[in-house]
């Protein structure tokens, strides 16, 4: 194992294409304390790295309906307990006229829900990472590609991970201080 | 690693979709970088400042027109008896209406996969926002009693009084102003990988540290991508249906009441084509300025402006439908107080707006069943301004025509803007129009993530398994 000063190390590759291979052979390893990074979302990795779906569906999911029934549960509130009134003679709980407003909550639920769940699983927002301490990394928001494997990694080892990450195509590793 | 990339050949031809390339001249990643980055960190050109300038002067001129009116009272405006809903109301379907394309191109060209909408997407949901505060401000000043405006929230008082929730304006305050939260939160999400490229090119420190704290510390982690794009395509999927409800309850407004000219069931659908259709028109001339301006002719090219003209035509056409539908419903109905509003629309007082709409809304776009001056950027221009002043018009045909002459010929009367009208409606402009030089200077108005997800070399062709 590595000394605790150590993150673990980074690799940048060229384009993509390398980029994928090289997970696909960083998955295959049996890797689990590993990351890509990359300047846009590219079609694929996912699967090359092994990586499940994401659950951001379900805070949608519960806080779109959680919205909307709260939107719901306001105008009945209202319209019977709160202050009834009656309009055009019809009943107190004429729900047919509550459903915009229903549904508008309902969005606003799944819109927060969206956010919020990505927020939550990301890890966001956040201070700090140890991967900042990389010389390259500011690349991955540019034009670089790269592949970081922690040190905390049952498989890690100093120098078999590195030479796995230079063979996989990889045109510059270094290592990451913690 | 730029010029190892840079070796590979790329005609304006994708190699492997064999469709024209989305960005011309066949960029590298970092090239889309440094061109979106620049007006960020450049000194601006002279001409931003003028513009700026210009805009303020404007803003300012709101500001003293809603001071005036808030110490004289709505008597400064034209508003009369029988048109009490007049300009105010014109313009908040107005700018409404504008902030349509902004959701449309992000959220339902994304659900089509319609990939050419990467270039503009961030400038329309910037130009949605800040149309959706311009409209947000027409009603809370229209009230009469601009002290009163928290009146229309839910909110517990001490007078126990709550709001009416079967009122059409009740579901207008909803819709509109979560649809002002929900488009900001599209358009935040979306700016985070850029705010992040921002901060790592950053030279100074107050940069790094703002830029900074907006991009939440995001590192282009791929198990942060996936949560992203998950989360990105499920706000497309809300954002949908969102966008078509929001234009349909402003119609009911109109269309939930008794007076002849608004009692109609084609108003949802008619509004929401108007709308997205006025949007876009809005898109193109502010696309037209930005690219020139800020040297991005690469990444917003004639391609683009081609895809946006059809939908203009397409909207355009189907808002000239509407026209024709209501006409025949008119006739076919046999009401004759609606046969009356809509002769009186066409041959009436207000004969002008109604042939000046018509004018710019139906006939201006039928250019553009030509490819030439689809792309011909002059042509654009003027077109997207002729629409416009037509969306604009087709409002005040709404509002006013069907106002000045209802059931009862005694209540009659012609409808005249005062000075003040016409500087409230000026000085909105200057609100628009600053929000939007502030934030070409300060936040990318390209999406760079999106775009460089869409040159040919982000496609990995050969997929290990």
């Amino acid at each position: 194992m590595a000394d605790e000063k150590t993150y673990g190390l980074l690799a940048e590759y060229s384009d993509p294409e390398t980029l994928m291979r090289a997970c696909a052979q960083v998955r295959d390893e049996g890797f689990s304390r590993w990351d890509a990074h990359t300047p846009f979302p590219i079609h694929g990795l996912a699967r090359a790295m092994g990586l499940r779906r994401s659950w951001v569906s379900a805070f949608v999911l519960v806080m779109g309906l959680g919205g909307a029934a709260l939107g719901m549960l306001l105008q009945w509130w209202v319209s019977t307990t709160a202050y009834p009134l009656v309009i055009s003679g019809k009943p107190f709980f004429s729900w047919p006229a509550f459903i915009p407003i229903t549904f508008e909550c309902g969005v606003l639920g799944g819109a927060a829900g969206a956010v919020l769940g990505f927020l939550l699983l990301a890890g966001l927002p956040r201070h700090h990472h140890p991967i900042f301490n990389a010389r390259r990394i500011g690349r991955a928001t540019d034009d670089g590609f790269f592949v970081s494997i922690e040190a905390a990694d049952p498989k890690f080892d100093a120098e078999k991970t590195r030479s796995l990450l230079e063979t996989s195509g990889a045109t510059h590793v270094e290592p990451v201080t913690a | 690693m730029a010029t190892a990339l840079a070796d590979i050949a790329l005609a304006d031809i994708d190699p492997v979709d064999r469709r024209p390339a989305l960005i011309e001249g066949a960029p590298t990643f970092h090239g889309i970088t440094e061109a979106v980055s620049a007006p960020v960190e450049w000194t601006p050109p002279l001409g931003w400042y003028v513009t700026l300038g210009i805009s303020l002067s404007f803003l300012a001129l709101f500001g003293v027109s809603i001071a005036w009116l808030f110490w004289e009272g709505v008597g400064i405006w034209g508003n009369n008896v029988p048109v009490a809903w007049a300009w105010p109301i014109v313009n908040f379907v107005f700018w409404v209406g504008i902030g349509h394309a902004g959701t449309l191109i992000s959220a339902v060209l994304f659900l089509l996969r319609q990939r050419w909408r990467t270039s503009i997407n961030r400038a329309a949901e910037a130009m949605t926002i800040f149309a959706v505060m311009c409209a947000l401000v027409f009603p809370g000043i229209h009230i009469g009693r601009p002290w009163l405006p928290y009146w229309m929230l839910p909110l517990p008082n001490q007078m126990e009084m709550w709001p009416q929730f079967r009122s059409p304006l009740m579901w207008d305050v909803f819709a509109v102003s979560i649809y002002g939260m929900v488009s900001l939160i599209f358009w935040y999400l979306g700016l985070i990988p850029d705010l992040a490229t921002i901060r790592d090119r950053a030279r100074s420190r107050v940069r790094q540290v703002v830029y900074g704290v907006f991009a939440l510390g995001w590192r282009g982690s791929f198990r942060q991508w996936l949560h992203y794009e998950k989360a990105y395509l499920l706000l497309a999927g809300l954002a949908t249906p969102l966008v078509l409800s929001v234009h349909s309850v402003v119609s009911f407004d109109f269309a939930v009441s008794q007076l002849p000219g608004w009692h109609t069931t084609i108003f949802p659908p008619y509004f929401v084509a108007g709308a997205i259709f006025s949007g876009l028109a809005m898109v193109v001339t502010l696309m037209v300025i930005c690219r020139v301006v800020f040297k991005l002719t690469h990444v917003i090219n004639p391609l683009h402006f081609d895809r946006m003209a059809r939908l203009i035509l397409l909207t355009g056409s189907l808002v000239g439908l509407a026209y024709g539908t209501e006409f025949f419903i008119a006739w076919y109905s046999g009401s004759e107080y609606e046969l009356f509003a809509f002769k009186n629309r066409a041959n009436g007082p207000f004969a002008w707006a109604y042939w000046t709409m018509v004018s710019c809304n139906v006939i201006s776009p039928q250019v553009f069943w030509f490819k030439k001056l689809r792309t011909h950027i002059p042509t654009l221009f003027v077109v997207s301004i002729l629409v416009n002043v037509g969306m604009w018009f087709e409002r005040f045909v709404i509002v006013i025509t069907s106002l000045h002459r209802d059931f009862l010929p005694s209540s009659w009367d012609y409808y005249r803007p005062t000075f003040w009208d016409l500087a409230t409606l000026a000085g909105s402009f200057g609100l628009f129009f600053t929000m939007f030089t502030l934030f070409v200077r300060f936040l990318p108005m390209v999406a760079m993530s999106e775009v460089k997800g869409v040159l040919p070399q982000a496609h990995v062709h050969h997929r290990p398994d």
